[in-house]
């Protein structure tokens, strides 16, 4: 249950006292508080993080629909609220979309009006993928490829898959008016070319923004940290970090690997308050792969840059490309 | 174990002596090219060290004003910074040292928060400035400022 959850609660846009906060760091809310912060001469405080426990909102989820997410690898891009959205609309917008895509598809190409373009598009909304019941609800764009022969009507196969949704996020939906639905998390996995097709799209038809979300190696560490954390029966991968070393003219990657099951213990170790994340346990945890590692081989890995993060439960690259493997609500 | 204290030597005429401490060689060679390069009333001495304590059979004159470099996309330079803090006395905080924090620019590739850079110059009152030596003329407005803390060296910088 709470692997599922905390991994999809770490790649957020939020602005509680939380370290992803400063994830997005250019947006203008977050200049706006850091503005407010500075004014105040506010001390930050190290940041601590609670493991959520969404039990109520996970009998909505449906475990068919949630199950095809895991397993495929998502670029991040964080979006700004969308103007007049209405869930209400959404086979309306599915037929726009299919319109606007096989108009750019065609582009440039002598046109038979007609339904040359095999594709299908779909919307459709995720039920209980969101922290707190005041989340907007996650919805889900699919384009299915059709099938060929006209007398089989069944469904192509799924050429291309985004999915937008906002967990815990509260103080953000605070500040945004009504007409706005605040769905700052994108993921995609598909060809690049339809990604871009689709934000055009909805950047013309709701006034938003994409900008691509790159992970840094801050957070990293707090994603190791916690999908460490999740007690798990049996370990399906080891857990793997990689490391960039700055150098020129060629960057050299370090790989270290450690049995899921060490690491575990290793957390378990470090770990104090039952329930919550600190920033010092998160940095006690790295320190100790540190210096272990500095006791072989006389490197020091924390002059260098975490660029990727590997567990059973998930992965996360720092270009904002992740992975879910784990999701426990199956059971 | 020696400990830099700041009045330990007799000042020198007309002239003032900054020490960068930090784990970059690049970084701080870099930031004593672009303050050496401005115009100051004084002569200015920039001296570079990759950690403290300093080695004490070097003749060195007087340090005016040290200067901790934290590099954000480094959690070792803070590592580095933390140990060496310990060997300053203290009276070299009340306005003789101050902390350059780079790299704050390139967000995605900073693996230190922040606000713990802020939190740790708070806790030793003493200024910390921001800097990015890959923007030009970035440096040369950081080296101004180090002007600023050179000249009133009894008052710390207002944040």
């Amino acid at each position: 249950m709470d692997s599922y959850d905390a991994s999809e609660s770490t790649p957020r846009q939020s602005t509680s006292s939380r370290p992803e906060d400063y994830f997005i760091g250019a947006t203008f809310l977050q200049k706006r508080l850091e503005s407010v912060r500075k004014q105040t001469s506010f001390i930050p405080t190290p940041p601590r993080r609670k493991i959520p426990h969404c039990s109520q909102l996970q009998e909505d989820v449906d475990p068919q629909k949630v199950a095809f997410l895991l397993h495929k690898q998502w670029t991040l891009y964080s979006l700004t609220p969308l103007y007049k959205f209405s869930y209400c609309n959404l086979k309306e917008y599915s037929r726009l979309l299919n319109a606007f895509i096989v108009a750019e598809k065609q582009k440039g190409l002598a046109v038979e009006v007609g339904e040359d373009l095999n594709i299908k598009v779909i919307f459709s909304t995720l039920l209980g993928i969101k922290g707190t019941q005041k989340d907007p609800e996650a919805f889900l764009v699919q384009i299915l490829s059709k099938s060929q022969l006209p007398s089989e009507n069944r469904e192509g196969k799924v050429l291309w898959t985004g999915w937008f949704c906002c967990i815990f996020g509260d103080s953000v939906l605070e500040t945004v008016s009504e007409d706005f639905t605040c769905l700052p998390l994108f993921l995609a996995n598909g060809a690049e070319s339809n990604t871009a097709i689709i934000g055009t799209w909805f950047q013309k038809t709701f006034d938003c923004y994409f900008s691509p979300l790159a992970i840094n190696a801050f957070n990293l560490s707090w994603m190791a940290a916690m999908w460490t954390a999740c007690k798990m029966d049996h370990y399906v991968a080891t857990t793997e970090f990689l490391w960039s070393v700055p150098c020129s003219p060629q960057s050299l990657d370090i790989s270290y690997a450690i049995h899921p099951e060490d690491a575990k213990a290793l957390w378990d170790s470090v770990h104090k308050t039952p329930g919550e994340v600190t920033q010092e346990e998160v940095d006690l945890f790295m320190d100790c792969l540190y210096s272990h590692f500095h006791r072989h081989f006389k490197i020091h890995l924390s002059a260098t840059r975490l660029i990727r993060v590997s567990t059973s439960v998930a992965s996360a690259h720092t270009d904002g490309k992740i992975k879910v493997s784990l999701n426990n609500l199956v059971k | 174990m020696s400990v830099l204290r700041p009045l330990d030597k007799l000042p020198s005429l007309n002239t003032a002596t900054i020490l960068l401490v930090g784990t970059e060689d690049a970084l701080l060679q870099q930031l004593a090219d672009s303050m050496l390069k401005e115009d100051c009333a004084s002569e200015l001495k920039v001296h570079l060290a990759k950690s403290l304590p300093l080695p004490s059979s070097v003749n060195r004159p007087r340090i005016d004003l040290i200067v901790f470099v934290v590099n954000l996309h480094s959690k070792y330079s803070l590592q580095n910074t933390e140990e060496s803090l310990h060997h300053v006395d203290a009276s070299f905080f009340l306005g003789k040292v101050c902390f350059l924090a780079t790299g704050a620019g390139r967000e995605s590739h900073c693996s230190i928060h922040r606000h713990t850079v802020v939190r740790l110059a708070h806790s030793y009152q003493s200024p910390l400035l921001y800097c990015d030596l890959e923007k030009q003329g970035r440096g040369s407005c950081q080296a101004q400022l180090k002007r600023c803390c050179l000249q009133e060296p009894q008052l710390p910088i207002p944040r």
